[in-house]
């Protein structure tokens, strides 16, 4: 904990506690709309108009600007899920077990997104909806976890014991991770390899590649958002008979 | 590029507007669930304190 300021510390201290927790990201909610608007009006503004058409897709690679930061936030959620969920699991924080479990419908729906935009740009482009491609196909298994936790998680009563087979089951299917972001490289089959996570030389240009990244960010707070808002409704829930709910709730009279 | 050309996105129009469409109305209802889950929260706990059984 030496290497970690007090300031930090005490920051992740309070966030663990329910009152604090809703207290603070009502005020922080309107900023994160905010940033959240302009990176997303930037972003398309760039991207579907500033943007040049591709000298081989035409207009049809514009897609890319939903498809890939959908696809990224996919992976990202999943993470998120599985890492809140271990958290929650060895030292039994609730406010972790309840950020793994609202994370679980916006990463289905990020998921959702990037198969369903896929399938979109697939059609012109490859001549066919879908295929059984590497990439393709372990995208839908992710898809399916999501909904797999979704599913075992409102099975189970006892919330508590919910969040426990449900983190179990994130973290076993932590293998399909790099098996997506691999599938490119090891079944060459139809979708197209990596274009920006390149590090050295992305083979994309920087008037298509910012509005990538503007969305890709956007993407980042709209996950934030909508997390919170989930984490509140499931705070309130899990703690209805709590006196800092009762209090919310008295000054409605 | 006037509006007609902007729309018909060099012909491929459907695919492109499609996915913007499907995406806006997913990332909608990730915003609504929530709020309306919240109100019939309240709804049903002020009922609760008003009326305790």
């Amino acid at each position: 904990m030496f290497l970690i300021p007090n300031a930090v510390v005490r920051f992740f201290h309070r966030m663990a506690s329910p009152p604090h927790f809703y207290a603070f990201t009502d005020k922080v909610m309107p900023w994160l709309i905010i940033v959240f608007v302009l990176l997303t009006g930037f972003g398309l503004y760039g991207g579907l108009y500033l943007a040049p058409s591709d000298y081989q897709q035409g207009d049809s690679y514009r897609i890319i600007y939903i498809h890939v930061p959908s696809a990224w936030m996919s992976l990202f959620i999943y993470m998120v899920m599985a890492i809140s969920g271990a958290i929650g699991l060895v030292w039994r924080i609730k406010l972790a077990e309840i950020v793994a479990i609202s994370s679980a419908p916006i990463g289905a729906s990020f998921t959702f997104i990037a198969l369903f935009t896929g399938s979109l740009w697939g059609k012109p482009m490859w001549g066919t909806w879908w295929v059984w491609d590497a990439r393709l196909t372990s995208e839908l298994i992710l898809l399916f976890l999501y909904l797999g936790v979704i599913g075992l998680y409102g099975a189970i009563d006892d919330k508590r014991v919910a969040s426990k087979a449900v983190a179990i089951l994130a973290l076993v299917g932590v293998v399909n991770i790099p098996i997506i972001h691999y599938s490119v490289e090891w079944w060459n089959t139809l979708h197209q390899g990596p274009t920006v996570t390149k590090m050295d030389k992305p083979s994309i240009h920087v008037s298509m590649l910012i509005p990538l990244l503007l969305m890709a960010l956007s993407f980042k707070f709209y996950y934030l958002i909508a997390l919170i808002q989930r984490i509140r409704i499931e705070l309130l829930q899990r703690e209805r008979n709590a006196q800092w709910v009762k209090a919310k709730v008295s000054e409605l009279r | 590029m006037s509006l007609e050309q902007f729309l018909s996105m060099g012909g491929y129009g459907f695919y492109v507007w499609t996915s913007y469409g499907v995406t806006f109305c997913v990332l909608l209802a990730n915003i609504i669930i929530p709020i309306m889950q919240r109100k019939q929260f309240f709804v049903k706990a002020l009922k609760k304190q008003k009326h305790p059984l």
